[in-house]
């Protein structure tokens, strides 16, 4: 038997320091925004700092405003365009996974070719910009990413066609339900698994995304936590000039350059890594449903 | 007999206007961000800047292509995405496959999980949140490689986002580092739905556990392996945007080992402005794309039927 075992000690081994590869940029990036903004200059970066400061964290909390008012347009584009995505994708995705509906072949064909060819970068912009005209709107942030392809559509359809008895459906319009009220009162309170698993990863496609933002949204008070830290990136005084993080508490603090940065990856690091214990089962479920065949 | 079957047809659309009715969100939305820039790809044929709108302009042929195809930048973009995408293939799968099986053999369940979700984490980072970790090792005066690594090593500190030759391998680890826990935790849903008779067998015919990994878990997670390599070759013309545009901070030193298809259209658009340009090379993109998962498709349907995705 213990010849059938690979050598537990190594493999342990070998995970170990995995983690550590996994965590450590990590701690890097943690370590720099509670050291103080000189000795970062001077020593640099470093896993252990020589000088602990809260200088960037209070920094940050004085000037909190805009970075506040980031966090909650990142969570409300997160929440709403979570909800309407789902919605929609699995109205689409139902219809398509009954065998007796007409036309089937075509519209799933219409979805499925979406995964194969797209208009690109610069038409998409342009019907967004031009067509629908919602550059520099909260729906910038929100559409672009509603049913990304149709990837959301064909699992939420294969779990239809696997998880929902047919006889469930065809009783119940026999007692007269029409099929909306059987898609909304039968159909979807029986795919909450699958609901949960798509909507997670919705989610963490609306919280991460700064690409609509880069390219649709150029009024600050429209930023996105993520499209905050982008700018800082290339602009790291873009707090302090922009009119919404001005406060008078911070004339006397130096601004903190470098922590400041890191401090705010930490930030933005947070929510996620916090809730991630508690939906990683979900995630591991849905990852894997797209890669099954479907 | 065409007549009837109209007839039944009619009324079976009837029965099922309600359900086409719970489409018509989700296909007008497909319409509008998928259907109406595909059409309107054919701006790429235009000299758009007689035109304020998608299908206005002049057209001019084959102008703006030619323009594309005159200079470097082609080859040196599609040589990077090629380049690039490639060796992200073979780097995830190898080692996502390696890894899955290791995550396999853990025999403690909590630490094979604790194990999978730590190295799953670097995932759900954002690229624009990489780009600052990448920043705290590269920085030129107190990142940590030129503070601490380099000068313990006795080597001169490196201008790392003025270099470009260092890119390469830069961006492989960037890359391997945030989506080795994804491909661990495809393979790994393979890997446990294998029958563990196959294993009993093999350890009762006195199989070492190479020749088990070698002769029945390789083979039986094949169709896997194929399906996510047909997909990201069909791919392959398509980068991951973030990966390259935020990790080497947009520097214009760096582009020629880090600009990709998709930077070069964003940029053509966006910074310069140039619809002609970054429309001929997002339409090189599509094409290319449509044409390689047909291709990877055709060739695994030939050799075996079930394997292809269509």
């Amino acid at each position: 038997m213990k010849s059938n075992q690979m050598n537990q000690k190594v493999l342990h081994l070998l995970f170990i320091l995995m983690t550590c590869a996994s965590l450590v940029p990590l701690l890097l990036v943690f370590s720099a925004s509670f050291t103080d903004e000189k000795s970062l200059v001077t020593n640099g970066y470093t896993f252990w700092p020589s000088e602990w400061s809260l200088g960037a964290y209070r920094y940050l909390f004085h000037s909190s405003t805009s970075i506040l008012h980031s966090y909650s347009i990142s969570l409300f584009v997160t929440i709403v365009g979570t909800a309407v995505g789902v919605l929609i994708s699995s109205m689409l995705a139902y219809p398509l996974s009954r065998k007796d509906m007409p036309l089937r072949n075509l519209f799933s064909f219409l979805v499925f070719f979406t995964m194969l060819f797209n208009g690109g970068l610069v038409t998409t912009y342009l019907v967004y910009t031009n067509l629908l005209e919602i550059k520099n709107t909260i729906w910038a942030l929100m559409i672009p990413g509603l049913l990304t392809n149709g990837f959301f559509i064909l699992i939420f359809r294969t779990f239809f066609t696997m998880g929902i008895p047919k006889e469930v459906v065809e009783s119940a319009y026999m007692d007269g339900a029409s099929e909306v009220k059987i898609f909304f009162r039968i159909v979807l309170p029986l795919s909450l698994p699958v609901i949960a698993t798509i909507g997670l990863m919705q989610s963490i496609n609306y919280w991460n995304d700064w690409f609509n933002g880069l390219i649709y949204v150029t009024k600050p008070n429209l930023f996105t936590l993520q499209n905050l830290l982008n700018r800082m990136m290339s602009d790291i005084q873009f707090l302090q000039t922009t009119n919404l993080g001005t406060s008078s508490a911070l004339s006397g603090i130096q601004f903190p350059t470098g922590t400041l940065r890191m401090a705010m990856a930490v930030v933005g690091l947070l929510p996620i890594m916090l809730a991630y214990p508690f939906f990683q089962r979900y995630l591991v479920k849905g990852l894997t449903l797209g890669a099954v065949k479907g | 007999m065409k007549q009837h079957n109209f007839r039944t047809s009619l009324r079976r659309l009837k029965r099922y206007q309600m359900l086409f009715l719970l489409m018509v969100p989700g296909m007008a939305y497909l319409i509008i961000n998928n259907y109406i820039p595909m059409i309107g790809i054919l701006i790429a044929f235009k000299d758009y800047g007689s035109a304020t709108w998608l299908f206005g302009g002049d057209w001019v042929g084959f102008k703006n292509f030619e323009f594309l195809f005159k200079t470097s930048d082609a080859w040196v973009i599609t040589r990077n995405t090629l380049l690039y995408n490639g060796a992200f293939i073979v780097l995830n799968t190898v080692l996502g496959i390696a890894f899955a099986i290791f995550l396999n053999e853990v025999r403690h369940r909590f630490f094979s999980r604790f194990y999978q979700g730590v190295i799953l984490m670097p995932f759900l980072i954002s690229m624009v949140i990489v780009a600052y970790i990448v920043m705290a090792f590269l920085n030129v005066e107190n990142g940590y490689l030129n503070k601490h690594i380099l000068p313990m090593l006795g080597m001169e500190t490196i201008n790392w986002y003025g270099e470009p030759k260092y890119w390469p391998y830069i961006l492989m680890i960037v890359n391997t580092w945030k989506s080795i826990g994804y491909g661990s935790v495809l393979f790994l849903a393979a890997i446990i739905g294998i029958d563990s008779e196959y294993y009993e067998a093999a350890v009762l015919d006195g199989a070492t556990k190479w020749q088990q990994i070698r002769k029945i878990t390789i083979p039986l997670i094949m169709p896997t392996i194929t399906i996510l390599t047909i997909l990201s070759v069909g791919r392959i013309f398509y980068s991951d945007f973030g990966l390259f545009y935020q990790v080497p901070l947009n520097s214009g030193p760096l582009q020629p080992t880090t600009d990709v298809i998709d930077t070069y259209v964003y940029r053509s658009l966006i910074t310069l402005g140039d619809v002609g340009m970054s429309s001929a090379a997002g339409l090189y993109q599509s094409v290319v794309g449509l044409v390689l998962v047909l291709f990877t498709n055709y060739i695994v349907r030939k050799k075996d039927k079930d394997q292809a995705i269509f």
